[in-house]
């Protein structure tokens, strides 16, 4: 009896309301109009309209019309989602049934490590973030790491050759990237000091975001230099992200036109649905990643966090609350920007092939990253007092 | 014979990746700025846009029946548009018109005219074999229905949508 009466139910419930709140009315709505602008801006892009006009469907209702003109096809991610629910979900015959079932649901395992992520301030005095443990950036990783299970086992339970490629592609990518991940963020980590995202997101509100030191102790000459080693973490930890996600440029295990569409070519309906939404929260969470590691977090100069404190002197006059919310709209802002980003650059570039993914890896970033650590090494060991 | 396919040699910029990178981005986002400002001429949205007033003399739409100046159906259940029809579309039940009404020097006219719009292929054949320039090809074009039923047009929906074609019957007349 001790041992269940020495369990934190009460820490333990309001987590699980935390992450459900998130998961649910966040993440989620998040991923599947990531998807919508996908669409939207990839045909601007290539000079097409995209979906405009699929709205809310209220003639089931006993309307006249469907709301839709207005609207601009914002009901598309719901047409989308009932789609994926009400199609036959088939289960080829050659298949491992009980590694085919797991594949897709570990796809979405990338929405674990968005609960170490500090997506704002505080709000009601609440810490806006569902784990905040001292080794967050750990956690984080060793849950993006796990992620590469689905793919894999993805690829070799369809029993067919397309999939068995893109599995294997994929792990060898992931591995390779992973790699020069955790290595390009070592030098924001030695800069910071601390492996909490929320320590680290609010050192750059105090001194300066990682990419824009201005104020505090971020206009030191040491800041300045460190802007170098900086900026190299940057590119390459944003490259990593790409490969991570299996993004194009580095979409090989699906690259549509030598693999069919690689791991997932044999699920249907809602199993390949969550492949699909598992991809796209990978690329929220690598936003977010980039978000707490570079540009400032939750962070805005200005204005004050949800507890009042930094920021403008009139600002703090307002609801704490309101800042709160303010926190956590600059947040998800920041990080709907650099979705923009990820897909303005699929629609741009050509996939790599396979060996030159693989040199880019192992013979640049991987090299690039350990040199960037020794090089911040030696500036924060000279310019330190 | 082996071909050794010539490799070109890169410069550091274009080895570097970046550059290209950079100006790739500012090619695509050219493109997304001006759909944005509306400069990009896209496809016409259709049940919104529609192409009906240019729509050419020649256009071959549904094929309908008309009625004459004196409300007569011109249709006299000669049954050649039934005949040439290539996906045989059209069914024609004739009659013959009873003794004592109006057009009984006519003698024959149509009891029932169908003609399965899901069958038609719009060739026009039916309009140029037609004696009597009973049968017109006119420009409706968005037939649609529920039911394959709804997609039969009868005789009805065909003077509905046909009307009156006043004036001669030109393939007989000099003057055109």
């Amino acid at each position: 009896m001790d041992f269940i009466t020495s369990i934190p139910w009460a820490l333990i419930a309001w987590s699980v309301a935390k992450a459900v709140f998130v998961i649910f009315l966040v993440v989620l709505p998040m991923v599947s109009y990531t998807v919508y602008a996908e669409r939207r801006v990839s045909a601007a892009i290539q000079d097409r309209v995209g979906p405009n006009r699929t709205g809310f469907p209220t003639t089931l209702l006993g309307f006249k019309k469907d709301m839709q003109i207005i609207l601009g096809g914002l009901g598309q991610p719901i047409a989308d989602a009932v789609k994926f629910i009400l199609k036959e979900d088939f289960t080829p015959g050659g298949v491992k049934k009980f590694y085919f079932w797991l594949a897709p649901c570990l796809a979405m395992l990338p929405l674990v490590s968005l609960a170490f992520v500090p997506f704002g301030s505080s709000l009601f005095g609440e810490k806006m973030v569902i784990a905040d443990i001292n080794v967050s950036v750990l956690g984080v990783f060793a849950v993006t790491g796990v992620g590469v299970y689905a793919i894999v086992l993805a690829g070799w339970a369809s029993n067919s050759k397309y999939p068995f490629l893109g599995g294997i592609r994929s792990t060898s990518q992931m591995i390779a990237y992973e790699l020069s991940m955790g290595m390009s963020i070592i030098p924001v980590l030695m800069a910071q000091g601390t492996m909490q995202m929320s320590h680290i997101v609010q050192n750059q509100a105090d001194n300066g975001w990682t990419l824009l030191p201005l104020w505090g102790h971020g206009l030191s000459l040491q800041s300045w230099l460190l802007l170098i080693p900086f900026g190299i973490s940057f590119i390459i930890f944003a490259i990593s992200v790409f490969a991570e996600t299996n993004r194009l440029p580095f979409d090989m295990p699906e690259s549509e036109s030598e693999l069919v569409s690689g791991y997932h070519t044999e699920y249907s309906s809602m199993k390949f649905a969550l492949f699909f939404l598992g991809e796209y929260t990978a690329m929220i969470v690598g936003s977010s990643l980039i978000v707490v590691f570079f540009l400032g977090g939750w962070h805005m100069p200005g204005i004050p966090d949800g507890d009042g404190n930094g920021g403008l002197a009139i600002l703090r006059e307002l609801p704490h609350w309101i800042l709160g919310l303010v926190n956590i709209t600059c947040f998800f802002g920041k990080v709907a920007a650099l979705l923009v980003c990820f897909i303005w650059v699929r629609w741009t570039l050509p996939r790599f092939r396979f060996d030159q993914v693989m040199k880019l890896g192992w013979l640049y970033l991987f090299e690039i990253a350990l040199a960037n650590i020794i090089l911040t090494a030696a500036i924060i060991a000279f310019t330190s007092k | 014979m082996a071909y050794v396919v010539p490799r070109p040699e890169l410069t550091l910029k274009e080895k570097a990746y970046l550059p290209s990178i950079i100006s790739g981005l500012k090619i695509t986002f050219g493109h997304f700025k001006k759909m944005l400002q509306g400069k990009t001429k896209v496809t016409m949205q259709y049940p919104e846009e529609k192409w009906d007033a240019e729509l050419p003399e020649y256009y071959r739409g549904a094929p309908t029946l008309v009625k004459d100046d004196h409300d007569r159906e011109r249709c006299v259940a000669c049954q050649l548009c039934e005949f040439i029809c290539p996906p045989r579309a059209i069914t024609i039940t004739p009659e013959e018109i009873p003794a004592g009404e109006r057009f009984e020097k006519v003698e024959k006219r149509p009891a029932e005219f169908k003609i399965d719009m899901i069958r038609c292929i719009y060739c026009g054949m039916c309009e140029e074999v037609c004696p009597e320039q009973a049968i017109y090809l006119r420009k409706d074009y968005a037939i649609t229905g529920i039911t394959r039923g709804e997609m039969v047009h009868d005789k009805k929906k065909l003077y509905e949508l046909g009307g009156v074609f006043k004036g001669l019957v030109h393939k007989w007349n000099p003057e055109k």
